[in-house]
């Protein structure tokens, strides 16, 4: 056997090799994908340094001098500062839980019926109308509701605690009424529910498209209706993305300021009744509210609600991702 | 139980255009049926006539007759739900649901029917349907890891084991074994031959050895050109059709001079 020996590479042969027109668009773009996405962390941190900073001298001051300062925690409601912020949280969470509880159900009824049930031409319709109401200014959800739905509803109110008092989240007030003007909790979170409703119903919609056709013929060939069908394929499939879809709901519902800061007749306490006025806020209408007329000391005891918000969120956020991965095995994308 | 299929004169349409045209076969019970031919001639969708799976796309509809035992599954009164539980089904990809463990898989069917069964009853199940499948020896200590954790093989006989515990009086295959290795498609046709014993079986094949080893009797089906309907050529025993067939376009077809 003969060996023939290779004549040595020159440059424009090793050239040949080691370049290609695609590689500076290619490194240039990673560079900028890259980028965009620390951006994301650069942003949160700068948000999270701005609240701890800002709220710093509320939360270090003593609950005396904050009250000499500010007159909201002061003279007119006479609560510290750490009472307050518990009451809105509660009012917070307790609003938003309204919201939820009502727009879930909808939203997911909704979005199965324009996935799997609507014949095509009717589906793409209510598609594009749920986006549409998900464009609507909350301040036009804010008025709609104080003026046409809370009058609509106060009846009803009076009805439900007439008949579901003994429920104390139903009871009306010590005189055997409710609020006469209805802008109550439930009111608020009635108007939050269809606020959030476009955005939970969009996003599980997707989800529910993406649903393999394989794994929906595998349950009708073996003789599910089409409900049994949505219940053994569609509904376990789309799973973490109708929790994703919920959370971003909640996380509209925990923010928005406006509507509820035009619907709510405001308080502060621990109340669990939803029927009655002045006995709920919410952190960010509550921020709203004061905000215009707040001293240094004020921005800085708002700010610390905020801070508060910022917590309950990410918190809200972290379950949701636990809850997904804990079935991530059986999630259907191994 | 096995049941015999008669079709009688059978087009099948999706929406205007007449996919297949004018299928009269007779399928008998306890014997495995292939349907063998080109691409695009309607074999398989001619297979989902047989439980109305046709229909779950928009337009599709048929005319004719699908006589089992002498019921038209096509008869006002006759809802196509019930028709799959007596047909079942295993489709071309394995589809185990990703979300379900193995023994929810196999139960899935038996959930839908009979909503009530007691622990023991369900074991049962699971155990005599994976046997059925010649997947027990290969599962039994980890019934409850999720179905897609399974090779492509074992997935396919977990989706048979799914499909059989439901007790269908016939079995749909369509093109089983066309996402196998061959050993896995090895395991698929010996388990073909051992259910034949309980159910009558129908299957679609790309592949003409797997139509000579598994099946007693092969339709050939053939499409004239794109945008005409598919049609039965001949149908006979499948050795005669693998040796002396009567029509010139399936013996061009099955000795590789097609096309």
């Amino acid at each position: 056997m003969t060996t023939t020996q290779e004549p040595p590479a020159t440059d424009a042969d090793v050239q040949e090799y080691s370049t290609h027109p695609g590689a500076f668009a290619n490194r240039a773009f990673g560079g900028l994908s890259a980028g965009a996405a620390s951006l994301i962390l650069v942003t949160l941190a700068a948000v999270a340094t701005f609240l701890l900073i800002e709220a710093w001298p509320a939360m270090t001051s003593s609950s005396a001098d904050l009250s000499d300062q500010v007159h909201w925690l002061g003279t007119e409601s006479g609560e510290t500062l750490i009472a307050t912020i518990g009451y809105l949280v509660y009012g917070t969470i307790l609003i938003s839980a309204i919201a939820l509880l009502i727009a879930t159900p909808l939203s997911f009824g909704i979005a199965l019926f324009i996935s799997h049930y609507a014949p095509r031409r009717l589906a793409q319709g209510l598609g594009y109308l749920i986006d549409l109401l998900a464009a609507i200014p909350s301040v036009v959800y804010g008025l709609w509701g104080a003026l046409v739905v809370i009058p609509v509803l106060q009846p009803f109110y009076q009805f439900l605690s007439e008949s579901l008092g003994w429920i104390p989240i139903f009871a009306a007030a010590d005189d055997g009424t409710v609020s006469g003007t209805g802008r109550v909790a439930m009111s608020a979170g009635l108007v939050l529910a269809i606020m959030i409703i476009p955005i939970i119903t969009a996003v599980t919609r997707e989800v529910f498209l993406q649903t393999p056709v394989l794994h929906e013929e595998a349950a009708l060939a073996m003789g599910a209706t089409r409900w049994e069908m949505v219940r053994m394929a569609v509904i376990p499939f789309g799973k973490p993305g109708m929790i994703g879809a919920t959370m971003l709901g909640l996380g509209r519902a925990l923010g928005e300021t406006m509507a509820v800061y035009m619907i709510l007749s405001p308080g502060l306490s621990f109340s669990p009744h939803i029927l009655q006025a002045a006995q709920h806020n919410t952190i960010a209408s509550y921020i709203a509210l004061q905000f215009p007329e707040a001293n240094a000391a004020g921005v800085s005891a708002l700010i610390t609600m905020g801070l508060a918000l910022f917590v309950i969120t990410l918190l809200v956020n972290m379950l949701a991702r636990w809850v997904v991965s804990r079935r991530s095995e059986f999630s259907g994308a191994n | 139980m096995s049941k015999r299929i008669d079709i009688n004169n059978l087009n099948v349409y999706y929406s205007s255009f007449l996919a297949v045209e004018d299928v009269s076969l007779s399928i008998e019970p306890n014997s495995v049926t292939a349907f063998i031919g080109p691409s695009g001639c309607g074999k398989s969708t001619f297979l989902r006539t047989l439980n109305r799976m046709h229909e779950v796309i928009p337009g599709a509809r048929t005319e004719g007759e699908v006589l089992m035992d002498g019921v038209d599954l096509y008869g006002d009164d006759v809802d196509p739900v019930t028709v799959r539980r007596h047909v079942g089904m295993v489709f071309q990809r394995p589809n185990p649901f990703p979300t379900m463990s193995i023994s929810e898989n196999v139960l899935a069917g038996m959930k839908l029917n009979n909503k009530r069964m007691s622990r023991s009853d369900a074991d049962e199940v699971v155990e005599t349907s994976l046997k059925g499948a010649n997947l027990w020896e290969e599962v039994k200590d980890r019934l409850d890891k999720p179905g897609s954790s399974l090779s492509g093989g074992q997935q396919q006989r977990l989706c048979i084991a799914r499909a059989i515990a439901i007790k269908p009086d016939v079995l749909l295959m369509d093109e089983p074994c066309s996402a196998l290795d061959p050993i896995s498609t090895l395991a698929i046709e010996d388990l073909i031959a051992d259910l034949k014993n309980d159910y009558t079986i129908v299957i679609v094949t790309h592949n003409m050895q797997q139509a000579a080893r598994v099946s007693d009797r092969t339709a050939f089906f053939n499409i004239a050109g794109t945008g005409k309907p598919g049609k039965l050529i001949e149908m006979n025993d499948t050795p005669t059709m693998f040796s002396t067939p009567s029509e010139k376009a399936t013996e061009d077809y099955i000795s590789g001079r097609f096309g």
